[in-house]
């Protein structure tokens, strides 16, 4: 599926590994956080870069102690109307401080995006890629009143001369 | 009253273009109908039975001269004539079409109005008490900080695929007028040492399962509100049930989990908060937005009018509109005048454009330019000196809106129902005013009282039927429609759900039932001074339940 990220469409060098099927030897690859949790030892010990999915109902919290190791964290909206992926992915940036890839997979939406790039993911798969239109979903708008993931200064910061 | 700054302008403006260009996908076919549903709604567009609806947000009900006319304007050239404010203190238009939509959120925006998050599973419009800043029993003025919430809470990119709607109200009065706790959140304002701060309540709502909010802090300093505000949305939005629409509600969260334990819970979440986390809202952006919200300039005058004393003497009409739809003002010589949009026969809430073009212009002469929406689906004009009532009473009245019914049992407050909503299971509107019919006489329903009949057309409950001191509401059984009486709910400080009284009444055996129980509560009240819900309080069901059944 394309995948866009900082504004461009990129190849996707990574795998997602099911749970039931065996890990490839080498390439980068991504688990479930179950898999991650019941193989950690394993995972971590691979001269691969490692990823992980989280579900909606999956707590962020468990991979704080992980996340220098991580190159990607994949957060699945198998329905776009679940927010909980806002949630994750706020907390995964700003609380427990992840830097590394946070993609959003499934269904993933044009018109979604903007809250999701606000909300700290800076990758996205989406199925019907129309790269244009999905840069000026990004641009949309020019200010924000509250703050989120992405850092930016508010409203009422910037009422007063802040940024 | 707030006025948009250019950040405040921009954004509305690039919400029109927005939804402009997502209406364009919809209408070319690029955009799916279940991709488009959610997008329409958070800009107010629902799909109903005859057309779109477009539901436009009137923060915490307050609307200028301006607002007013430009609403009368959209009635005009985009509906049919009318609209209709509801009881989240909005205005709805039935009759717009898709394409035009963007073109009335535009004209909206030259007036500084929008339909953002109307509906939708987001953070809807802040409501208050109709009241506020005009009213003696408030401690202070809750609209700047409805302000602050409906700026913090709009395009709120963590909460705008909640589990289902949130709805927050905001009060600063000892008698609650804003329903609190029968909101998802509800906030009282309350000083502590000389400290401005809220005691929340979460949980409260309507719908199939009702419930009363549970306190969850007894202060939170106002610094702090939109941090512990995020605390509780961030607990709902990834702990409240998915897997049905039904039990999607907060409420059904705090009752499943338990008080005690979502309580820590949002304590839990609010302690994890990093400096980083925190909203920064610098005191000067505190004190910029209050700014807005100064009390008018009401000129010094006695506390009676020689001239209001002398019309209430000489027009007994007037004098009993006056018992009726006046409130106190905190300031001597002046009073609050509610604007009835009850009048018998017409559906509940609705206003024409030429009666929203009267309103305006009263605003505008003798109101400081100041015009509300109630909870209750009536207008208000908070600040009204004595001396020019009676000027003002008798514009509204040759314009149809001086029905002196405010609290009375014909201010019924009434959904659409099954003419107009496709949720419906009975009609809501002709129930109500065959009711108003059967008590039409207003010095019987001055003598009865405070009364409220709340009717709703199906169990979602728009019509509050579980908080009327007496809720109707309509049921299908197979084909037909019958009508099911609560009894002894309230919205207010002393907020209750009312109790299922018997079986379901035939639609013409309501008015009748309903004057047996009026004749009951005659008899029954200590004095005049008892109003029914007390009466019913102190005496139970039984009484009442007997005088409905008795013809049955």
């Amino acid at each position: 599926m394309p995948l866009i990220k900082n504004g461009q469409e990129v190849d996707d060098v990574w795998a997602y590994v099911p749970d039931e099927a065996p890990l490839s030897p080498g390439g980068c690859i991504t688990v479930s956080l179950s898999r991650f949790r019941s193989e950690t030892e394993l995972l971590l010990a691979r001269n691969t870069e490692i990823g992980v999915r989280l579900e909606p109902a999956d707590d962020p919290q468990e991979l704080e102690d992980h996340l220098e190791r991580l190159a990607l964290i994949e957060i699945d909206f198998p329905k776009y109307t679940d927010g909980r992926g806002y949630s994750q992915a706020q907390l995964l940036r700003r609380r427990y401080g992840y830097t590394g890839e946070l993609r959003a997979v499934g269904q993933v939406l044009r018109d979604q995006i903007l809250y999701m790039n606000r909300s700290g993911f800076d990758a996205f798969e989406t199925e019907r890629t129309e790269l244009p239109s999905i840069l000026q979903a990004l641009e949309e708008f020019s200010a924000f009143y509250q703050p989120a993931a992405d850092g930016a200064a508010t409203v009422f910061a910037r009422r007063h001369g802040k940024k | 009253m707030y006025r948009y700054d250019e950040f405040d302008a921009q954004l509305v403006h690039e919400r029109v273009e927005q939804f402009r260009g997502q209406v364009a996908r919809r209408l070319s076919g690029k955009l799916k109908e279940d991709e488009f549903k959610p997008l329409r709604l958070q800009n107010g567009v629902y799909l109903q039975l005859h057309a779109y609806m477009l539901r436009i947000a009137v923060p915490y009900g307050q609307l200028s001269s301006r607002k007013m006319r430009r609403l009368a304007k959209i009635a005009r050239d985009y509906d049919r004539g009318y609209g209709h404010f509801t009881t989240r203190q909005n205005i709805q238009f039935n009759w717009v079409a898709l394409k035009d939509i963007p073109d009335v959120l535009a004209e909206l925006a030259e007036v500084e109005m929008h339909a953002i998050q109307t509906s939708g599973n987001c953070i809807r419009n802040t409501t208050s008490d109709h009241y506020a800043g005009a009213t003696k029993d408030e401690i202070m003025d809750p609209r700047p900080w409805c302000e602050i919430i409906r700026q913090w809470s709009t395009f709120h990119p963590e909460f705008a695929f909640l589990p289902r709607k949130f709805k927050i109200a905001v009060t600063a009065a000892e008698h609650d007028r804003a329903a609190i706790k029968v909101h998802d959140i509800g906030l009282h304002m309350r000083q502590r040492n000389g400290e401005t701060g809220f005691e929340v309540y979460v949980g409260g709502g309507q719908g199939r399962t009702p419930h009363i909010a549970a306190k969850v802090a007894d202060f939170v300093p106002e610094a702090e509100l939109l941090d512990y505000l995020e605390a509780i949305m961030r607990v709902y939005n990834r702990f409240g049930r998915r897997d049905n629409k039904f039990k999607a509600r907060i409420k059904i969260l705090v009752a499943e989990t338990g008080e005690e334990e979502f309580r820590k819970l949002v304590e839990e979440e609010y302690a994890a908060q990093r400096e980083g986390e925190k909203i920064d809202l610098p005191q000067e952006e505190i004190d910029r937005i209050h700014a807005y919200f100064t009390p008018p300039e009401l000129a010094a005058k006695p506390a009676t009018s020689e001239g209001f004393e002398k019309a209430k003497t000489a027009d007994p009409a007037f004098a009993r509109w006056t018992r009726a739809n006046l409130h106190e003002h905190k300031v001597d010589g002046y009073t609050t005048v509610t604007v009835s949009l009850k009048p018998i026969g017409v559906a509940a809430g609705d206003a024409t454009d030429t009666q929203m073009m009267v309103v305006a212009h009263l605003a505008e002469t003798y109101g400081h330019d100041d015009i509300r929406v109630t909870h209750a689906q009536n207008l208000v004009l908070p600040h009204i000196a004595l001396d020019d009532v009676y000027d003002v009473y008798r514009e509204l009245d040759a314009a149809g809106l001086a029905t002196p019914n405010e609290g009375l049992i014909s201010d019924m407050i009434v959904c659409p129902g099954l003419d107009y909503c496709n949720l419906a299971n009975a009609r809501s509107i002709p129930v109500g005013i065959a009711i108003q019919e059967a008590f039409a006489d207003p010095d019987d329903q001055a003598d009865i009282g405070k009364f409220h009949i709340n009717i709703s057309g199906c169990i979602n409950a728009c019509g509050h039927h579980h908080v009327g001191h007496v809720g109707i509401l309509g049921v299908d059984r197979k084909g037909e429609e019958y009508y099911q009486i609560t009894l002894g709910g309230r919205a207010d400080e002393k907020a209750a759900i009312g109790s299922i009284a018997g079986p379901g009444l035939k639609a013409d055996d309501v008015p009748v039932a309903l004057k047996r129980l009026v004749d009951r509560y005659r008899e029954l009240r200590t004095s005049k001074d008892e109003t029914f819900i007390e009466t019913f309080e102190r005496e139970g069901m039984d009484a009442f339940k007997e005088a409905i059944y008795a013809g049955a």
